[in-house]
């Protein structure tokens, strides 16, 4: 088994690691932004409760749950152990040089992007995840049976401007740290084709980069005004 | 012209540099970069200092040894060219023009400007060649090349091994570079025999010399002097996967 060992500890085999990680994350904020929607249907949180309730107890989505954990975690561990010897490579640094002319911003800072994700989703997981599992959260009534009011939460968290507002920043740094990371993660893997690669540029650019973080921050937007009876 | 001057001195690896300020009143614009360098170093000579050492060969494009960071991005400002292709009509009279060596882990300083490239030897000795027949000489049309593979293997062997990559890389990443040597035997059926060792063998070179990961900027594609594409990491990237997935080497 030291092949795989060493190859996962060589320097393609430690970015294979981030693409892979990083394209299950990005596909799991497709299902966790669709689910979300529901924020937004008006019935007073009845969909959006039954719907936690089903992702909170439907074995499937409870065993990829682990594989989403295990991910956030090797991809920010990873991510560490890379830019650690990254910045080993070159211990002696440019007086003067202008990274700016030759590459996207982006690209050069994803690990600052991925800490500001990273606080983000401890920040995240705390007021929600946190209280879900652990915490005392209302129960709501729906025909007859008894459901975590997870909205109500929602609706206290999103009442405050300031959180609000750490949403939307985060929600900007996710969407250039995929503008970079989706498309390459591609190229990790090697994959790379004149057919194929413009089209995973523009689904990194306008869908991960742009429509995903752009609803996302809507969520709290939406519920912010909704609580104070603006919209 | 006039130009100042801020050069990178240093005695030797052992120990500290410096930037040093010259000026120079008298200066062409069509003096190439590394004429405008023997200018000063003529300067010095008459005025019994020492000169500056840096890397030049060809001084046509072709070698790679006029490595300089100029202003900020490796070779200077221009793209799809060496030091030796920039010339002084690309900066305005009174610049302030920065010069310094590679920085990398993998290319210690050996003098001023001249860098030790010698890792990137001892990777193409690890896997960047072919196996043939010695003896008498093989007919040229002997294995045919359709024209679009022979192209492809060109664009990458067009690889100089200047180091530009290493040097714009923020990671001081050699992968452009390796992936260069890797591509242009891979698409190539001379390049078949060795095809999965070369992949696994260069790339632990590649790590073992000291050089950073790839981030995929594509810096180093934009600063390389032959602007090799960064198709061909991704193609490094499959043939490394590949030869992994399915070599019989199992000690790694």
């Amino acid at each position: 088994m030291a092949w795989v060992t060493q190859t996962l500890s060589s320097s393609l085999g430690r970015k294979v690691i981030m693409s892979l990680t990083g394209l299950f994350l990005s596909s799991f904020l497709i299902v966790h932004m669709a689910g979300n929607l529901q924020l937004f249907k008006g019935d007073n949180g009845r969909a959006f409760n039954e719907y936690t309730y089903f992702m909170t107890h439907n074995p499937v989505i409870i065993t990829v749950s682990y594989l989403l954990y295990t991910s956030i975690l090797a991809h920010a561990l990873m991510a560490w152990v890379l830019t650690r010897h990254n910045q080993s490579s070159r211990p002696v640094k440019y007086a003067y040089s202008r990274p700016e002319a030759n590459s996207p911003w982006s690209s050069r800072n994803m690990g600052i992007l991925g800490t500001v994700l990273l606080l983000f989703i401890i920040i995240h997981m705390r007021t929600f995840w946190y209280e879900m599992h652990f915490g005392s959260v209302p129960m709501a009534e729906y025909d007859g049976k008894q459901y975590k009011d997870l909205y109500a939460v929602v609706k206290e968290a999103f009442s405050q401007w300031w959180y609000v507002l750490l949403y939307v920043i985060s929600m900007v740094a996710i969407g250039f740290h995929l503008a970079h990371g989706f498309q390459s993660g591609f190229q990790s893997l090697g994959i790379r084709h004149t057919k194929y690669t413009p089209m995973i540029e523009f689904v990194g650019r306008y869908f991960f980069a742009l429509i995903i973080p752009a609803a996302f921050a809507a969520m709290p937007i939406y519920v912010f005004l909704q609580v104070h009876g603006i919209i | 012209m006039k130009i100042n001057l801020k050069v990178w001195r240093q005695k030797n690896n052992n120990t500290e540099g410096k930037l040093v300020e010259y000026q120079l009143d008298k200066i062409s614009p069509d003096m190439s970069f590394l004429e405008m360098f023997d200018v000063l170093n003529g300067e010095l000579t008459k005025k019994g200092e020492e000169i500056i050492a840096f890397d030049h060969d060809c001084r046509e494009g072709i070698c790679g040894s006029c490595s300089m960071y100029i202003n900020g991005r490796a070779h200077g400002p221009q793209t799809g060219a060496t030091t030796c292709q920039l010339h002084m009509r690309s900066f305005n009279d009174g610049d302030t023009i920065v010069v310094e060596p590679w920085r990398s882990r993998a290319f210690p300083v050996i003098k001023d400007l001249m860098v030790d490239r010698t890792a990137f030897d001892r990777v193409i000795q690890s896997g960047g060649y072919v196996s043939v027949n010695t003896g008498s000489a093989r007919d040229a049309n002997e294995t045919l090349i359709p024209r679009s593979i022979a192209d492809e293997a060109m664009d990458a062997a067009q690889c100089i091994g200047c180091g530009a990559c290493v040097a714009a890389c923020k990671n001081a990443s050699a992968m452009l570079f390796v992936a260069a040597k890797v591509s242009h035997m891979a698409v190539l059926p001379q390049g078949q025999a060795e095809s999965t060792e070369r992949a696994e063998r260069m790339v632990a070179q590649m790590d073992a010399e000291g050089f950073g990961a790839c981030s995929f900027t594509g810096a180093c594609s934009v600063e390389c002097p032959k602007s090799i594409s960064l198709d061909h990491i991704a193609r490094m990237n499959r043939e490394y996967l590949g030869a992994k997935l399915t070599s019989t080497n199992v000690q790694g």
